[in-house]
């Protein structure tokens, strides 16, 4: 009897090179996406051995981890990231891949830029150098971050050595209520699964709410699924995702459109197919969630407390709740919402998109952001952010006293001027709150976009839902 | 090429804490620095030095004898979070040679063999008696008999063929690939091609 096979097995089966005698596998790489940060010492490993990139133009590059979000004019100030910067078009320019520049207006974050230039499609393989990568497969495409060595096999070989993955299927059914999205289901399995639930496992997400979904929201939740420890988190293409990549830049158009449709019609999960594991969330008793530790699975809804570690099921867990409240400056067993905040971050590529930048606006338009608070939107890529301005998005936050500002990951990983000062507490719409990400010292709660600019309106933590919208 | 791994004897640290990250091995800042080398500076850095730079006396790796531990004894999912290979580069450069926990984040436990690093997977019960077997004794890790060495006990561990291979001999993966696969590779993209020739255009 033949069983049917899920969308991994599929999206695997079909880039399979060779498959060795220890299990592992030599899978083909159909594209490539590069940042600054990560591919360095790549280039320098391909330099050291003369190797040349075998297809060139299946990369992309563009800059985004370490560049200012403020005037950009100008060089580069800060002298490293400059440099870091410059390397990465030199190398691109070397090695004949096609290369974003900054001022450019598809500069962006790799994963918004991908999506929206139609480079990521659905049924590829697609790699990057950057944890976050697990976004592209809201395409049904089989998309993981690497490390740099593995950044440069896949520039000379196309192909990585790699270990087939277990699956996982998360149901999410019902309906989201009013005020909650899908960063707030992330949030909702992290804190079910942990960050170490799915070590090993490419989820699939799947049932009514997904299907409803947008492709924004279906990339924000496919993002955060390294945050549960999956390297892939999948969603099988319909007509939502084709609507989408139709038309845009890298896409194939035309008749090989709707050949590709075909082709793409094709790649979900059989009835008959099995999943190593399976979870099922219920999307109605979903509440907006914020994190109140130093893990992302140290989240629960806005109504809740912050935990006690004496009430902790186990002495290490109390041990780490206890380290995290300290780090976080809270109390244990105070209520989340009235925590005061000094700082919002409103972007990254978990929410940097257009619909996201809308739901902040919605909250934020006619209000005006708490004097003790400094809160900045950072749009993921510049044509986000040309589009937010063609609606008046930077208006709404301008006058509710923003600061609106240039693309890039900014404050979601504070390796340029973006950053928290020690002992701040920032709302943050980004996918880490370990600790000293958003700067040393810095105290970050994760939240969706709707619930971080209701907390710049509040100057503390607040459910969204309360403001009357 | 990533230097081979066979046998090495040292100082095995203690970390037990579960979920260690990446960004708390190696802090996002420094990803603004482009060597490779002499990263061991800021390996743990905000666990190691205060903002103005001192010492943190109290934090394992400035306590001899682990100032020159070799082996690494770690808690779950050490090294999960961000793909930056900078951690790996970074323990590397600290000395640590080998890092033992009962389980890895994917993208770093991939970088590990890369990079020399041999990761080893036990359970958590026998990394917690590692770390108390180790006190005041040098710890063994032998690759090819696949154990590790404490005085009396000896530790049989369990690792992939493939990663075993190409840590011993400090195999380039690059080379391999192409010296064993070049004709395979082609193939498969005259196959890709007309599946899905979208992706040749
Ligand atoms: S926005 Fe943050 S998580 Fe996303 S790629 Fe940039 S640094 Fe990484």
């Amino acid at each position: 009897m033949s069983m049917g096979r899920t969308l991994y097995q599929k999206l695997w089966d079909s880039h399979v090179v060779s498959e060795q005698s220890d299990g592992s596998t030599i899978l083909y790489v159909d594209r490539h996406i590069l940042q600054e940060v990560s591919t360095h010492q790549s280039f320098e490993m391909m330099r050291a051995a003369n190797r040349k990139a075998r297809r060139p133009g299946t990369n992309l590059a563009v800059p985004d981890h370490g560049v200012p979000t403020d005037d950009r004019s100008g060089p580069i100030r800060d002298p490293l990231a400059a440099a870091q910067v410059a390397r990465l078009a030199e190398n691109a320019s070397h090695f004949g891949l096609p290369y974003i520049d900054l001022k450019d207006e598809r500069q962006g974050i790799v994963h918004v830029v991908g999506p929206e230039q139609g480079f990521t499609i659905p049924g590829i393989t697609l790699v990057c150098g950057d944890s976050h990568t697990s976004t592209h497969g809201a395409f049904g495409a089989l998309a993981f971050g690497i490390g740099a060595s593995e950044c440069a096999t896949v520039l000379a070989t196309q192909c990585l050595v790699q270990h087939r993955a277990r699956t996982m299927e998360v149901r999410v059914e019902g309906v989201l209520r009013d005020g909650v999205c899908a960063k707030d289901v992330a949030l909702a399995l992290i804190s079910r699964i942990g960050i170490g639930g799915a070590v090993g496992y490419a989820i699939e997400y799947r049932g009514r709410v997904i299907e409803e979904m947008s492709m924004a929201a279906r990339m924000t939740l496919c993002n955060m699924s390294i945050e549960a420890g999956a390297r892939v988190g999948l969603i099988a293409p319909d007509e939502t995702t084709f609507a989408y990549v139709r038309g845009r830049p890298y896409a194939p158009s035309g008749a090989t459109f709707d050949r590709a449709v075909g082709y793409w019609k094709t790649l979900s999960t059989d009835p008959d197919a099995a999943f190593d594991k399976s979870l099922t969330i219920d999307a109605s008793e979903i509440a907006p969630y914020v994190t109140w530790g130093t893990s992302p699975q140290d989240a629960c809804p806005i109504g809740g407390r912050i935990p006690d570690p004496g009430a902790a099921p186990d002495a290490e867990t109390g041990a780490r709740w206890k380290r995290a409240i300290d780090y976080m400056g809270l109390m244990p067993g105070a209520p989340l919402e009235g925590v005061a905040i000094d700082r919002v971050f409103i972007g990254s590529c978990t929410n940097g998109r257009i619909e996201d930048l809308r739901s902040a606006a919605r909250v934020a338009a006619g209000r005006k952001v708490a004097d003790t608070v400094r809160a900045m939107v950072v749009p993921g890529s510049t044509l986000v952010k040309k589009q937010a301005e063609a609606e008046g998005l930077d208006r709404i936050f301008l006058n509710a006293g923003f600061e609106w500002r240039e693309s890039g990951c900014s404050m979601c990983v504070a390796m340029n001027a973006d950053r928290l000062a020690p002992g701040e507490r920032c709302a943050s719409t980004s996918n880490r709150n370990f600790e000293g990400r958003q700067g040393r010292g810095g105290r970050t709660h994760l939240m969706s976009p709707a619930m971080a600019a209701a907390a710049a309106i509040a100057g503390h933590l607040v459910d969204v839902r309360k403001l009357e919208i | 090429m990533p230097q081979p791994f066979v046998r090495i004897t040292g100082v095995a640290a203690p970390l037990l804490e579960d979920h260690i990250d990446t960004d708390l091995i190696f802090p996002a800042r420094y990803l603004l620095l482009m060597e490779r080398n002499g990263l061991g500076d800021y390996l743990f850095r905000d666990r190691r030095r205060k903002a103005t730079g001192e010492q943190i006396e109290d934090f394992i790796l400035n306590r001899p004898p682990y100032t020159t531990a070799k082996i690494l004894l770690a808690g779950d999912n050490f090294g999960c979070g961000s793909s930056r290979e900078q951690a790996v580069w970074a323990l590397s450069d600290f000395g640590i040679r080998c890092v033992v926990a009962p389980s890895f984040g994917e993208i770093f436990h991939a970088n590990c063999a890369r990079s020399g690093l041999l990761a080893v997977q036990l359970p958590a019960e026998a990394v917690r008696r590692l770390a108390e077997d180790c006190a005041g004794h040098e710890v063994t890790v032998d690759l090819p008999e696949q154990v590790i060495q404490v005085g009396a006990s000896v530790v049989p561990f369990q690792i992939k063929p493939g990663i075993k291979e190409a840590l011993l001999n400090g195999w380039d993966e690059i080379d391999v690939l192409l010296a064993k696969h070049a004709a395979g590779i082609e193939t498969f993209e005259q196959r890709q091609r007309q599946v899905q020739p979208w992706l040749y255009e």
